[in-house]
């Protein structure tokens, strides 16, 4: 896998761009959420970026599984792990922006439980690839897991907390971030952000695949 | 060779060799009576589905892992040869299901007795408690397999199968929390509808993917 050099530099200026002006664009006045607004940028970003890698890897795995191509499976692995990273850096700025606009830094919260259960399970896929030795094996039941993880995933973030209330924006009636009057100014920032913070995912993805590699060809 | 047949092998040996079948129901007996000797009573019914729930799920890790320690590596090989996959893993669903479902009848029933709760709808309760049951067996029947490979440890099955069991455990207990207060089916049947969907996701899922576990 190589990421084209245009959106490696896409990359970097959309980042930027997100940074500064994430920082520093006007944004609605509005009661309690007041400047946490900006979390928009940062937050669901980087849920973005996480879902899509976790999709990349089960991409690969399903791939691994049907063609047996080692390549497959260190794709499949090394986007759990950059997914990871974006899973934790989703939940650090939500519990920074929860403590000022709910009080707490963790409530009992459908949607929040859903984004902690998602990151044990991959987690957990950590732990089975490093329990296995054979590389095959390891492969292939990591590949089985990863693929049911992430379906059960799909259920416990899309579908579960559609169906009770929920804290956060855009579930159980609670307005989402597009409702509150996203003006253009905001919309300006987050799309760019979206495909800022992605494709920095895929880029790092990459670096780390090529790096595992370099490591395999001088074992 | 057939799902059934597979499925008497299954009984057979259990019957022949009753005592890790009575392992599994000793642990939900002690775990029970651990419950008893340190609440004593339980007024809230989410407080008694709750921990219902828990002590199932700890004995389910426990019964279904089991079924696959038994199997030794002689074993598995002459399967290999003389079933196919497919029907390995929906006879190996069928009867740890039929177990599972086994285990929590008993556990409702002593539970009930020791910590004693009037249940509004028993249709609604039962319905949640046996798909509860069953869907616990489907899910980790795969993972068992997936946690054999690394070597059968408890643990493992454990770490892999709770993030996963998490969206059944949460329509499970709200099911039959519901089902003890009497709330209406116009509530209840979309839970109902999303357990009966999680048991065929994973179902259709399991039998997908075991082939890839199978073949080593």
């Amino acid at each position: 896998m190589r990421v084209p050099v245009i959106l490696k530099i896409l990359a970097v200026i959309m980042v930027l761009f997100t940074i500064t002006a994430g920082l520093l664009v006007d944004v609605p006045r509005l009661e309690i959420l007041n400047e946490t607004i900006r979390n928009l940028f940062f937050h669901v970003t980087s849920w973005f970026g996480m879902v899509f890698l976790f999709l990349a890897s089960f991409v690969y795995s399903i791939k691994y599984l049907s063609t047996g191509k080692e390549k497959d499976d260190i794709l499949a692995k090394v986007f759990v792990q950059v997914g990871m990273t974006f899973g934790y850096a989703g939940l650090v700025t939500g519990m920074l922006w929860a403590k000022f606009t709910w009080g707490a830094f963790w409530v009992p919260d459908p949607k929040l439980n859903g984004a902690a259960i998602a990151l044990l399970a991959y987690l957990a896929y950590s732990i089975l690839r490093n329990s296995l030795s054979d590389p095959i094996t390891r492969a292939k039941v990591s590949g089985v897991y990863n693929i049911f993880a992430f379906v059960m995933m799909l259920i416990f973030v899309f579908i579960l907390p559609r169906m009770t209330s929920s804290l956060h924006p855009g579930n159980g009636g609670n307005p989402a971030f597009s409702s509150y009057d996203l003006n253009n100014t905001m919309r300006m920032v987050f799309y760019p952000a979206v495909i800022g913070w992605v494709l920095l995912g895929l880029w790092i993805s990459e670096v780390k695949f090529r790096l595992e590699l370099y490591k395999k060809s001088h074992e | 060779m057939s799902i059934g047949a597979i499925l008497t092998k299954e009984i057979k040996t259990d019957v022949r060799n009753p005592y890790t079948l009575a392992g599994s129901l000793l642990f939900l007996l002690s775990s029970l009576f651990v419950c008893y000797i340190t609440i004593k009573r339980i007024s809230a019914p989410a407080t008694w589905t709750s921990l219902f729930w828990i002590i199932l799920l700890f004995t389910s890790f426990n019964a279904v892992a089991k079924s696959f320690v038994n199997e030794t590596r002689e074993r598995m090989l002459y399967l290999y040869t003389i079933v196919s996959p497919m029907d390995f893993i929906v006879s190996k669903m069928l009867y740890n299901a039929m177990v599972m479902v086994t285990l929590s009848i008993v556990a409702v029933t002593i539970f009930s007795t020791l910590f004693e709760i009037t249940i509004e709808d028993p249709i609604a309760f039962w319905f949640g408690v046996i798909l509860g049951a069953a869907g616990f067996a489907i899910v980790l029947s795969l993972l068992s397999t997936i946690a054999s490979k690394a070597g059968n440890n408890l643990t493992l099955v454990a770490i892999l199968g709770l993030p996963i069991l998490l969206p059944m455990i949460l329509v499970t207990t709200a099911i039959t929390k519901n089902a003890i207060d009497g709330i209406d089916w116009a509530v209840q049947w979309k839970y109902a509808f999303v357990l009966v969907g999680l048991n065929v996701v994973c179902f259709a899922l399991s039998v997908i993917l075991f082939p890839y576990l199978w073949r080593e």
